[in-house]
Formats: structure tokens, sequence, C-alpha cells
């Protein structure tokens, strides 16, 4: 534990960890520790259709007020940032996983594997995501929150394709390499035990940016009706105040409150990951 | 034409088509890997949302068996949907039996391209800019203060800075409609009065677009011009004596877009999402809107016209793009 604060004390010394960085961990921390923390003092009851008064401004009563269905907004807020959060990290544990692999086999084998890969990351990369996110969830008859974070992953993975195939183009070319491929290490090893620890800050700042991309795109989807109904998302809450026209009717209560924890989550990723880009490639930090 | 500039503008060209084949593929797989038959899904759904009441549920699945062989082999399936696709032939509405989706989306169109390629070309053009600037030694405070504000905006998602600028601008202080791309009253002709009522209805969506959009611009501009005044041609500029006008624009600014255009490509796709939402929240007459229309009422063909209409006419904006390049960069053309 002591050589752990050692170390982030001489990071923080060399200007790797950032005023940036800090700040972006910070506001996440805070967003993950209100749902967390906030689900220990409401009572879900309150979250579920027709259990408060309903158009209720925030008052004493109602802390955040209250939504046209009868729902408590400070509870279904705490209970729903938690589950987008989830969606988030899911689809972008499984689409950081899938492209890094597809990038790790693309750039180390090269060949038609290489060329298959790059032709379908291209142009899947150039669509937009929506559009075929849109198809596929609106073919699928049960949604949930983990079939959502798949649906997303499914065009989450092209970018950290692009970035892993190009790290190890450079880093394949590297001594090391050469010594344990005349030490007989075969490719697999080589390309896991050898190349792959040596772009895994690459890997784990793609992982910000797809967990954001993720988050954008299943509120995107679920605004648009088509995420998990009768789950609590804040994509859901967004929806709900749009189907009531909550905008036009002056209930700022009901979607201010989600915009606010949504704008809170992409600032603190946006921060955490131009932080770590900071903190990965340590002659940025000097500026 | 030199021999480069010819086998890049068919690279360029089979790429197009690669998108274009590859997009058309997947709408029309996904549908056919889900269980059961899509036609009889889409109808069952659409009678137990009751959206088809006035509609002979008979007469359609019937129309469309007939006309989409469904129980034929995959391949013939597949060889005719790009035949289909040839003839413009989208199918035809369930909801709005029978409207054909091309006219559907052919009256959609002409207000998502409006609405998005003004948006665009103002975020990317002051975004661009006010990178540049910021770059340049000696930028004004009120830049250095502004930028990073833009950044905020630029990560948040641009649909929810619509619904902000909607319960401003169109609900407290009602200086816009706060929804349409023009007044339900009005009958369409060129004169002065529906232009403004369009401007007046597009004012609000298109600032969402840009406020979203400029920060990301800024930030590109910004780093691509700090890496291009390094650059010797700079010094070398700066040493004949040239006006600092001059070196901005002709040796600054001319470099560095050439980074911003590969980016505006590749970011087209993140746009046109955005894009997409933004029209449902302000129920703009466009392509966004027909396609939420569309998922609430389950109308299938629709829903596939409008995707594909998204990702080829995106592809093909592509591909101005890559044609438009070797205009700015000398060294493709030579």
């Amino acid at each position: 534990m002591n050589r752990f604060f050692a170390s982030l004390r001489r990071n923080y010394e060399q200007g790797r960890i950032s005023a940036i960085l800090v700040l972006g961990l910070t506001i996440l921390i805070a967003v993950v520790l209100f749902g967390v923390v906030g689900s220990l003092f409401v009572d879900p009851i309150n979250a579920t259709v027709g259990a408060v008064r309903p158009r209720r401004p925030p008052g004493a009563d109602y802390f955040l007020g209250t939504d046209s269905q009868g729902r408590d907004m400070w509870t279904l807020l705490i209970y729903a940032t938690p589950n987008t959060l989830k969606m988030g990290l899911i689809a972008g544990f499984i689409g950081v996983g899938f492209g890094a692999v597809l990038g790790l086999i693309a750039g180390h084998f090269g060949g038609v594997a290489d060329a298959i890969i790059r032709v379908i990351s291209d142009a899947l990369l150039t669509v937009p995501a929506i559009a075929v996110l849109v198809v596929i969830a609106g073919n699928i008859d049960r949604m949930s929150t983990l079939i959502m974070a798949m649906v997303v992953a499914s065009l989450g993975w092209m970018f950290t394709t692009r970035t892993v195939r190009a790290q190890v183009l450079s880093v394949r070319e590297k001594a090391y390499i050469e010594v344990a491929r005349v030490n007989g290490e075969g490719p697999w090893e080589i390309l896991f035990a050898e190349i792959m620890p040596n772009i895994m800050p690459y890997i784990v700042a793609s992982f910000v940016g797809t967990v954001s991309g993720s988050i954008l795109a299943v509120i995107g989807l679920e605004a648009l009706g088509l995420g998990a109904l009768e789950e609590m998302t804040l994509g859901n809450t967004i929806y709900w105040s749009q189907q009531s026209s909550a905008v036009l009717r002056g209930y700022w209560w009901w979607w201010g409150p989600p915009i606010v924890v949504i704008a809170l989550i992409f600032i603190g990723l946006f921060l955490t990951s131009v932080g770590f880009d900071r903190f990965a490639n340590p002659r940025l930090a000097r500026r | 034409m030199s021999k480069e500039l010819q086998r890049y503008l068919l690279t360029r060209f089979g790429q197009f088509l690669l998108i274009i084949f590859v997009a058309v593929s997947i709408n029309f797989i996904i549908p056919r890997l889900l269980p059961g038959d899509p036609v009889q899904t889409a109808l069952a759904r659409l009678q137990t949302a009751g959206g088809a009441q006035n509609v002979d549920i008979q007469a359609v699945s019937a129309s469309y068996r007939a006309k989409y062989g469904l129980d034929a082999p995959l391949i013939e399936q597949y060889f005719n949907y790009w035949m289909d696709l040839f003839r413009l032939d989208l199918g035809v509405s369930f909801a709005n039996f029978p409207e054909k989706v091309s006219t559907m989306i052919g009256n959609a169109l002409p207000w998502s391209v409006g609405l998005l390629a003004t948006a665009t070309l103002i975020a990317f053009l002051t975004g661009s800019l006010l990178g540049a600037r910021l770059a340049w030694p000696g930028a004004g405070r009120g830049i250095k203060t502004l930028v990073p504000m833009m950044m905020v905006l630029t990560s948040i998602p641009f649909y929810l800075l619509a619904i902000i600028l909607i319960y401003f601008f169109a609900v407290v202080l009602r200086w816009f409609p706060p929804a349409g791309g023009v007044d339900t009253t009005r009958i369409m002709r060129f004169d002065w009065e529906t232009t403004r009522d369009i401007l007046n209805h597009a004012l609000l969506p298109a600032l969402s677009i840009i406020l979203g959009n400029i920060g990301f611009w800024a930030l590109g501009m910004r780093s691509q011009m700090i890496n291009v005044l390094g650059e010797d041609y700079i010094t070398f500029a700066e040493a004949k004596g040239l006006p600092p006008r001059r070196i901005f624009v002709w040796y600054g600014m001319r470099n560095a877009l050439l980074a911003q255009i590969t980016a505006l490509a590749l970011s087209l796709g993140h746009v046109v999402s955005g894009a997409i939402l933004v029209e449902v929240i302000f129920n703009y007459p466009g392509l966004g809107s027909l396609l939420y229309v569309a998922i609430r009422g389950q109308d299938y063909f629709v829903i596939q016209g409008v995707v594909l209409m998204l990702i080829v006419s995106l592809a093909v904006l592509l591909f101005i793009v890559d044609l438009i390049y070797p205009l700015l960069d000398p060294r493709i053309r030579r």
C-alpha cells in the first residue's frame, strides 16, 4: 500500500497525474457514489409508477419533484444513474476486448486477416452508428439493460481496433520482439506476452473513449424509445419526459436533473481521457 | 489527370462502393437473422400496437409475400433486394398504406440535408478558425476562456442541449417556435415570408448542432496548428519577412485544415447520429423524425428505408469529401 502511494506521489511530481485527470476521476467517483450511497437512503418503491402525487415541483416533500406518472424524481435518479453507467461499462468491456483482440491479430499477423478486419472496421466507422443500432434494437423483442449493452458493443470496437493495430505495427519492429522470436516463443505467445503488455496504456485509454461512446449510443437509443422501457435509466427518463411534452409544459425538474447527471458523466469521462493521454504519453505531460 | 490522382480516385470510389455494399447487406441480413418472418412479426406487432385498424392486414401481408418472395432461397431474396433498390423501390408504409417509402423519404430529405449541411459547415468553419487562433501566439483572453467552455458543451450529447435551448428560448422567452419545420398553417411558396418562417424554425435546431460541435473542431484545429507552426517552412516564412496574417492563413491554416477535413469525414457519422435525435426533439420534419415515427408505429419498411438512406447519403458525402481533398492538397494531385 505504501509503495502504491509512493508511486502515485512520484507520478504526480513528474507531472504525469495532471489536475485534469484528478478532476475527471473525482466527478466520475462522485456520480458513482451518488448512486451507491443514495440507494441506502431512499425507498425504491417511490420510483415506481403511481407511488407519489404526480406533477409536484421540487419542494419540501419531494426534493426534486415528481413526474406525471407519479414517480419521485430524486429516487428515480438515484436508481437510474448506476443502471446507465452499468450499460456503458459492460458495452465498453465487450467493445474494447473484442476490438483489442482484432487489432492485435490484424497488426501482428497482417495479410488477409489484416485486410478483412481493416476493411470492415473502416466501413463501419463511417456508418452512422445509430442507424444500424436502430435496426438491431428495433428487431429485439425483449430488451434488457444487458442486451442493450451488447447491442451497443456490436458497433463499439472499431476505434480500439484501429488504435491497437497501429500500435502493434510499431511495437513489433522493436528489438525485444526479435529476441523473443529467436528464443523460440510462438507467434501467439509473442502477441499476448510481449506485445500486448506494451500497448496496454493505449487499450485502457481507448476504454474510456469506448465507454463514453457506448453511453452516448445507449442514451440515444433509449431517447428514441428503443430501450428496456420498464427499467430505470437516464435515457428512459428523457424518453418519458419527451412523451409527456415535459419541456413545453414547463416541468423542468423532470428533464433537467437527468441532463445534469448525463452531462457530468460525459464531462468526467472526457477529462479522464484527456488526463489519461498525458499519463500514458509522458511527452504530453510537460506542456 | 496524373496517374497518382487516378489511382487515388479509383481507390476512393472502391471504398464508396464497399461501404454501400456492406451497409445494404447488413440491412438485409439483420432482420433475417432474427427468428420469425419479418413481415409477419411487423404486422403482428402493428396490430397489437393498435396502429393498423384501418389496414387490410391480409391484403398487405399477401402482397408482401408475393412481392418479396420471402419463401424463396436467401440468395434469390438478396438479389431481388438489390434489384428493388436500383429501381428506388423501398416498399410501402404499413402505417400510411399505400404510401411509398421512397416518397416519404423524398419529402423529408431536403429538410434534413438543409439543416445538417448548414449547421455542420458553420460549426466546422467557426471551430477551425477559433482553434487556429488559439494556437497562434498572442491569442486573446476571450478566446482562451471561450474554447474550454465550448469543449464542455461538446462533451454533452447535443440533443440534450436542444432540450435546454427549447426550454429557454421557446418556452420561457418565446422568441422561437418550439417545434416543427414551418408554421402549420403556412402555404409553401417561394417568397420572403416562407423563407423567414423556415429560418425561424431552423435556428434553434441548428444552434444546438453548432454549439455541440464547435469545440470538437476547435480542439482538433488547435493541436494541428501547433504541429504545423513547429515546421521549418513557418520559420522560413517568418525569416523571409512575410506578414503574419499571410503566414497564419496560407502557411498555417491551409496545412492544418487538411487533417481537419479527414476528421470531418470520420466524424460525419457521429454528427448524423446526433442530428437524428435533434430532429426528434424539435419534431423537425426530416429523416430523424420520420425514423422516430416509424419506430413508434413499428413501420418496418420505413425504418429500413430511412436507415439505408442515412447510410447511403453519408457514403456519398464521404465520397464528396474525398473528391475535394486533392483540390486542397497538391501532393495528391501532382
